[in-house]
């Protein structure tokens, strides 16, 4: 049995039920949190060194032989997956220790990010679509208690429209898994991927696979059904916010991921199309919509639509090329996201607000936190040598050998905005003189307390390197995307890989 | 919120233990048969909540002995403890381990894993329906 496949997971888990044990003492909870995200992380990279080794890992849950046990299979692509769940799950459990309320730690607030993690973990790693949409309500009920932790108006406000909206995509997916398996009698992805191309009815498979993209689409946040998002994202405390841009609507992408290169191939004319110009239109709407905002947060959740759509322009494609952008641009994404967030948290901190007309003067105060913030903002832009060039320059130039100059073009022009988008925090929180409205009591001068300097910072200097590396240092890490692009190309590799020779 | 009607508590009293009683029957029965640690969890809850309705938060808090929370927390740690027995003997997660403990006299006692799962489930939704139903009792 591989135990790498099931730690994910479980590290997640059982640190989960020990700080439930533990709520009497904050302190404890806070070490466990460090300590079993670091684990979840030491486990994300022993994963990816066996996955890149041995190629795909198939684990039978109660050792009941596929289709008909639950199976977890890890390939290149879910070992990446795991590996961002990691490197985010540390960061933001560092952050926590300076910037969660107490008042919410002692309402739970490690257990559920415990149990939020286990159930991104487990999305990423299960190979059994209704496990999958076990997996997502794990993950959901936890994100809906974390978002409205404290109890503020508006964070009752966003989620009223984050529920109402997820609810709705989880009864569309539990009717889409029931009419698929009504037609294939398996729940297996594996199985199901080799069903349904024996079917007699096309027609109806590609109803289905709809119903998946749409259900999915709108836990990615892809156009038209992305305004929860920008509704929600700014209103819990902002650790909580950093964690859900980073890894939530990444899960809905890479179901789409996994959905649209294994199962839902036969009808590429035509799903795909739609894919293709949901991907644009997310695009431009999410971009636009930043362009409207002047609220730091406000402002990034709608870059996290707008970016949403490049990793569906990745999948939409479906060339060998276009797949390695997509899967780049995922790795490239979470990690910048997360991190402009962590960025948006400290100059709240700092200054108390996150009203773009009321911050001011860091570049003269705080230089270092200046420099902090432009990694990953002109990363997100698409600026060499940062990780976004080159996870934007790969997409692109999938796209023009597509021949899709519409959507190579659409694709610019978004980066030029997003550009736009990032300058406009860039002068007006770092550039500008701290407002004269700004009382200087409370504000810059105050500082942060010297212990919490490190939890704020560290986080923020380690996933800043990280863009550095994926951008100075690509090679590996593209080789990483490549293996997984193939291995997405090649859904009979994963059938076989799940199903062994037994199959046909 | 506490009832004083005599006859709800006259008849809490009497039904409660009944209930206990049904809900640890219901917990071992479901291996193979209708019952197990879900539906246990909730007969279980309900004989509590029925107290809470009749005497009070406050006396069930002392009946419960321990907060919900901890009961959720034990709860979950089964559930996951039942897995440590597959890991060590390199079988695949949550695969059922059987132990046949002989017993003095004859007979043996038949314990397994998916015992301790399900004992897991049952604390676990005896602690979160009783945290639920303490917790909006109190507001």
């Amino acid at each position: 049995m591989k135990l790498e496949v099931v730690l994910p997971i479980l590290i997640p888990l059982t640190a989960g039920a020990l700080s439930l044990a533990l709520w009497r003492s904050v302190r404890l909870q806070r070490l466990l949190g460090v300590l079993a995200t670091g684990l979840l992380l030491a486990a994300g990279i022993w994963l990816m060194r066996s996955t890149v080794e041995q190629g795909f890992l198939v684990v039978e849950m109660g050792s009941w032989p596929a289709p008909y046990s639950i199976v977890f299979v890890s390939d290149v692509l879910s070992a990446i997956m795991v590996l961002l769940t990691g490197i985010i799950g540390l960061a933001i459990a560092i952050y926590s220790l300076a910037s969660t309320p107490t008042g919410h730690e002692k309402f739970g607030y490690y257990p559920l990010m415990h149990l939020l993690l286990a159930g991104v973990a487990g999305a990423f790693l299960t190979g059994d679509i209704f496990n999958l949409f076990v997996w997502f309500e794990v993950m959901l009920l936890a994100s809906f208690a974390l978002l409205t932790l404290g109890g503020e108006r508006a964070q009752m406000e966003g989620a009223i429209k984050y529920v109402t909206l997820n609810l709705f995509s989880s009864a569309l997916f539990l009717s889409a898994v029931g009419l698929l398996y009504g037609m294939v009698g398996t729940l297996n992805m594996a199985d199901i991927a080799q069903k349904v191309n024996s079917l007699e009815d096309p027609g109806m498979i590609t109803v289905v696979s709809l119903m998946f993209m749409i259900s999915f689409g709108i836990k990615a946040a892809a156009f038209p059904l992305f305004f929860w998002l920008p509704a929600s994202y700014h209103t819990p405390q902002v650790a909580v916010s950093a964690l859900f841009a980073g890894l939530l609507t990444k899960v809905g992408v890479y179901a789409l991921y996994r959905v649209f290169t294994l199962m839902f191939t036969q009808d590429i004319g035509y799903t795909h199309n739609i894919l293709l110009w949901a991907a644009a239109l997310t695009m431009l709407t999410g971009v636009l919509g930043a362009a409207a905002q002047f609220e730091f947060r406000r402002i990034l959740s709608f870059h996290i639509v707008s970016q949403i759509g490049y990793m569906l322009l990745g999948l939409a494609l479906l060339s060998p090329l276009a797949l390695v952008g997509g899967v780049f641009y995922i790795m490239h994404h979470i990690i910048v996201k997360t991190n402009l967030f962590l960025v948006s948290g400290i100059t709240y901190r700092l200054m108390g607000s996150y009203e773009l007309k009321d911050l001011g003067g860091f570049y003269r105060q705080r230089p270092y936190l200046a420099i902090l913030f432009l990694i990953p903002a002109l990363s997100l832009a698409g600026i060499p040598p940062l990780s976004g060039f080159f996870a934007k320059f790969i997409v692109v130039r999938a796209s023009l050998e597509s021949s899709e100059y519409l959507i190579a073009a659409i694709a610019l022009v978004v980066g030029l905005l997003t550009l736009y988008s990032m300058i406009k925090i860039w002068a007006e929180v770092f550039w500008k003189q701290v407002p004269d409205h700004v009382t200087d009591g409370g504000g810059l001068n105050s500082g942060l307390q010297p212990r919490h300097t490190l939890a704020y910072y560290a986080p923020v200097i380690g996933l800043a390197t990280c863009t550095l590396i994926i951008g100075l240092y690509g090679q590996p890490i593209y080789s990483l995307a490549e293996m997984a692009a193939h291995q997405l190309m090649n859904p009979q590799l994963y059938i076989d890989a799940v199903l062994g020779g037994q199959a046909k | 919120m506490k009832s004083n009607t005599l006859i709800l508590r006259t008849a809490a009293l009497a039904i409660m233990p009944l209930q206990l009683m049904f809900s640890v029957f219901l917990l071992l029965r479901g291996h193979d048969e209708p019952g197990g640690g879900f539906i246990g969890g909730l007969v279980a809850a309900s004989a509590f909540v029925l107290y809470a309705f009749s005497f009070g938060v406050g006396s069930t808090r002392k009946l419960l002995r321990v907060s919900p929370k901890d009961l959720l927390a034990v709860g979950l740690l089964f559930g996951l403890a039942s897995t440590i027995p597959s890991l060590l003997a390199g079988e695949a997660m949550l695969t059922a381990m059987w132990w046949q403990l002989p017993l003095p006299g004859e007979g043996y006692l038949k314990l397994s894993t998916v015992l301790v799962f399900d004992i897991g489930v049952y604390l676990a939704v005896l602690g979160t329906l009783m945290t639920f139903v303490i917790g909006l009792m109190e507001s």
